[in-house]
């Protein structure tokens, strides 16, 4: 049983497709995992009954040579996107009985494509966060931990849940979302890879609101294989979402292998940041060696905008965030606190319901876009995004391939380490991904090595509009360069 | 770009957040930290900058004008705290 956990998830879809073993037994071996791995508050709902009675489809499916792209693969899905008859929450209080009566686009695109669901993986709340800590459902446990010592570490976040099972072995790969860089920064964090596609690539129906211009779905597994295969089947146009892109989804596994000599590497200065580790500056270095070996050529380029994406970032999302939530308000599904009158019950409701970062984000947002401010605050940051995307669109008309860059700015840091008074200690650990989401551009992280407490440490790559494939191509050529890393089993 | 208790009041109230007195504080002080941070913004030269309205250029899909979805009534009140029948059960509205 513990064999079959640890395939990556292309093996595993080979090996079904040999008759090497079941779907079921594969369904099995990793609620068994799941069950064993309570510690680590991955996941935050497990569907066993689900779980097998899709893997008997795939099986029957399987038997009659009829089988789908991702037939019998056993996913885990964050609690962000909306589930048909499973229970789904944001990980808020505010939703923590809601079941959907409707599926999201980009899970119904992978059960059209034969996978299994596992369970509902663990978030910050409403995708608010880079460390998993804010969940209602307390905080995920990352699977790593430093050498010689047994601290709680982060996973980071907000997709914690989804990058601790995927590096835990709970689940082949996992569905996350990434607004500020919530699919790379868990990914880095944990030795597992993440993509964010271009905007658009996904569809955003179905998936529970954060910041609508930020958002995006994306896969999160152990292998560039693994992610290109995943994306293959979440990405496609979506008539249901208007901000969904009506083109053809690409074969992403062709581009896994591909040669990657000529093509043009940024390495902007810009990211090399005051107080920056040195070994993750080492790593940086080390990974334009490796494409370099590989035929890629490493420019200097420069991204003069790069300083002000975070604070753009600590605008335009709570702003877009503090019009989602207001929804939420007690009245036609989630918890509802009895009120006075209509306003108080409001109040009450979201006061009770938010956790406190989340409250922050709508009250930031709300003042933001109030009278009087809408200018000085939206308006600008939204100028500044153009600014922002403009940086990157001069680069590619250079002929710059992808760019080449951290993913985070250290390695994972212990449970409740960060929770001081400053919110903004946090946002900080976002300064290399939120660029990516501002100017919609996809971007993946790929393990790179360890950091000397032997935790995990990601390198990013920024693509074209649309170009995922070079950067599956170029992230593979890291994958083999650098190897890869799995935590060791404590729990 | 700082603000002040009442402030904290005023927009608790456009957010629809209950903020009790002991909170309003504590409250305060983090959301400066806040401003504080975006502050920076307000350095960077944006004139004759367009605001970035679509982030992905294109053209917006448009359907035909016909009705393809409806008679749901028992899924949209599922989940609802309160009903009675097809209606959402909510306090009076006082003026």
């Amino acid at each position: 049983m513990n064999e079959l956990t640890a395939l990556t998830l292309a093996q595993a879809r080979d090996g079904l497709r040999r008759k090497e073993f079941s779907a079921t037994e594969l369904a099995e071996a990793h609620l068994t995992a799941i069950e064993r791995a309570r510690v680590l508050n991955a996941y935050v709902l497990e569907t066993p009954d689900q779980a097998r009675a899709m893997a008997k489809v795939a099986d029957a499916r399987l038997a009659s040579g009829d089988a789908r792209p991702l037939e019998g693969l056993a996913l885990g899905i964050k609690d962000m996107f909306a589930t048909r008859g499973v229970r789904t929450t944001a990980c808020s209080r505010i939703l923590h009985d809601f079941v959907p009566t409707y599926e999201s686009g980009v899970t119904a695109n992978l059960w059209r494509d034969g996978a299994v669901l596992l369970g509902k993986l663990n978030n910050d709340e409403f995708a608010m966060g880079s460390s998993s800590e804010s969940s209602c459902f307390e905080p995920v446990i990352s699977p790593w931990r430093r050498v010689g010592s047994n601290k709680p570490l982060v996973p980071g976040g907000s997709s914690g849940g989804s990058s601790a099972a995927v590096a835990a072995r709970l689940c082949l790969g996992a569905a996350g979302t990434d607004t500020g860089g919530s699919i790379r920064q868990p990914a880095a964090l944990t030795a597992t890879v993440g993509i964010k596609p271009t905007y658009g690539r996904c569809s955003r129906w179905g998936i529970i609101a954060y910041a609508s211009s930020l958002d995006q779905a994306g896969p999160l597994a152990r292998t560039v294989r693994d992610a290109a295969i995943l994306l293959q089947s979440m990405a496609g146009h979506d008539p249901r979402d208007a901000t969904s892109v009506d083109r053809l989804v690409p074969r992403y596994e062709a581009a896994v292998g591909k040669s990657v000599n000529g093509m043009k590497i940024g390495i902007p200065s810009e990211y090399r940041v005051e107080g920056m580790a040195p070994e993750i500056e080492r790593l940086w270095e080390q990974g334009g060696k490796w494409l370099g070996a590989a035929g890629a050529r490493m420019v200097e380029v420069s991204l003069p905008h790069t300083h002000y994406a975070l604070p753009a970032y600590y605008i335009v999302a709570p702003a877009e965030a503090s019009s989602n939530l207001a929804r939420y308000d007690g009245v036609r599904y989630g918890l509802r606190e009895p009120g006075d009158d209509l306003v108080d019950m409001y109040q009450r409701t979201r006061a009770q319901g938010f956790g406190g970062e989340v409250r922050r984000r709508i009250m930031i947002g709300t003042y933001v876009l109030s009278a009087g401010y809408y200018e000085a605050y939206y308006l600008r940051a939204q100028k500044v995004r153009t600014l922002i995307r403009r940086d990157f669109e001069r680069l590619f008309e250079a002929g710059i391939d992808a760019i080449l860059t951290p993913t985070t700015p250290s390695a994972a840091f212990g449970v409740g380490e960060k929770s001081s008074g400053d919110p903004v200690e946090m946002y900080l650990n976002d300064v290399f991904t939120v660029t990516v989401n501002l100017a919609g551009l996809p971007g993946i992280s790929v393990p790179g090595g360890l950091s000397g407490d032997g935790l995990p440490l990601g390198l990013q790559l920024i693509g074209r509009p649309f170009d995922e494939e070079t950067l599956f191509s170029l992230a593979e050529v890291i994958e083999q360069a650098a190897g890869s890393f799995s935590p060791e089993r404590w729990w | 770009m700082s603000v002040n208790p009442d402030t904290v009041r005023r927009i608790a109230l456009l957010a629809r957040i209950a903020v009790a007195d002991e909170e309003i504080e504590p409250l305060q002080a983090k959301l400066n930290a806040i401003l504080a941070f975006v502050e920076q913004l307000s350095t960077v030269n944006v004139e004759d900058v367009e605001p970035m309205t679509s982030v992905i250029p294109m053209q917006m899909k448009q359907r035909e004008d016909k009705v393809t979805d409806g008679d749901i009534t028992e899924d949209i009140v599922k989940n609802a705290p309160a009903k009675d029948d097809d209606f959402f059960v909510v306090p009076k509205v006082v003026e």
